[in-house]
């Protein structure tokens, strides 16, 4: 292992992680809930009675945060390495996984572990493990 | 007033994907990639949010109603079962495929073009196969009692 200096930001990184808290801080003190992106994505699917508003509009919020984002600074650049095929098939996982592991980076890894969760901890790990692996197999074993 | 602030978390929490870094595939999958040039940004992302979120559960949790009225609902499950693994397992190989999770996949359609939106159409399919799935479980069981 060696360190990608050149790509490292940790005070952004930390930055955007402080206002994530915070983000998750005041959906639980204001709203009683879990800001898990894939749980309130996923809610959507399984419609229940005044269930569904708070629901779109914490969706229209997050996929309307670049649209503000840009009034005030440009946009990081993004790069997709992945093909179309390849985001169809991890979408596909991504979906099915967090579904059944009733979770993902958000709702187990920021908020599970904030409540020290050993349930998200175990999600978490294994999510990242999965993570590492594929990644490793990705670009060390097939490219 | 808690879909205003719904709404408002959603932006704030999108935001903070953003500064993060995290809506950047390519450096999610640079923090993944241990044996390659690693960049540990991800790991300060989760410190910096955990590290806000671990006074505001613990406040939350000694609340019976939230600042707004509404009901406190925390996770009751503490389960680790296979379906947790395996789901999450399944997920952490799709991360690692497309270097993207719901939340950065989400607030990349607005502005990412193509890409984001067939991944969120495909992680949307994958959650509908998991609700028929359940539903056809559900009545099954419905049907043997």
């Amino acid at each position: 292992m060696s360190i990608d200096w050149i790509h490292f930001t940790p005070w952004t990184a930390l930055a955007g992680g402080l206002v994530i808290g915070l983000a998750a801080s005041a959906f639980v003190l204001l709203n009683g809930r879990i800001a898990g992106i894939s749980g309130i994505l996923g809610g959507l699917l399984r419609p229940a009675q005044g269930d569904l508003a708070w629901r779109l509009a914490f969706l229209a919020g997050l996929i309307g945060a670049p649209l503000v984002y840009i009034l005030f600074a440009p946009l990081p650049q993004a790069r997709i390495e992945a093909g179309d095929g390849t985001l169809i098939a991890a979408g596909l996982l991504v979906g099915l996984g967090t579904r059944y592991g009733a979770g993902c980076t958000s709702g187990h890894g920021v908020c599970g572990l904030s409540r020290l969760s050993v349930r998200s901890l175990v999600a978490t790990a294994s999510f990242m493990v999965a993570g590492f692996v594929t990644v490793f197999v990705l670009r060390h074993l097939i490219a | 007033m808690n879909i205003l602030s719904a709404l408002a978390v959603g932006l704030v929490f999108g935001i903070g994907l953003i500064v993060s870094g995290m809506t950047n595939p390519a450096k999610v999958q640079g923090f993944l990639d241990l044996a390659g040039n690693w960049d540990p940004s991800l790991a300060f992302v989760m410190g910096g949010a955990i590290l806000v979120g671990l006074v505001a559960f613990r406040l939350a949790g000694k609340r019976e109603r939230s600042l707004l009225g509404e009901a406190m609902r925390l996770p009751t499950a503490t389960a680790i079962d296979r379906r947790l693994v395996l789901g999450s397992l399944a997920f952490g190989a799709g991360w690692g495929l497309a270097g993207f999770c719901p939340g950065p996949a989400l607030a990349s359609l607005a502005t990412g073009g193509t890409k984001p939106m067939l991944f969120t159409g495909a992680m949307l399919g994958g959650m509908l196969v998991f609700e028929i799935l359940e539903r056809r479980v559900a009545t099954g069981r419905t049907r043997a009692a």
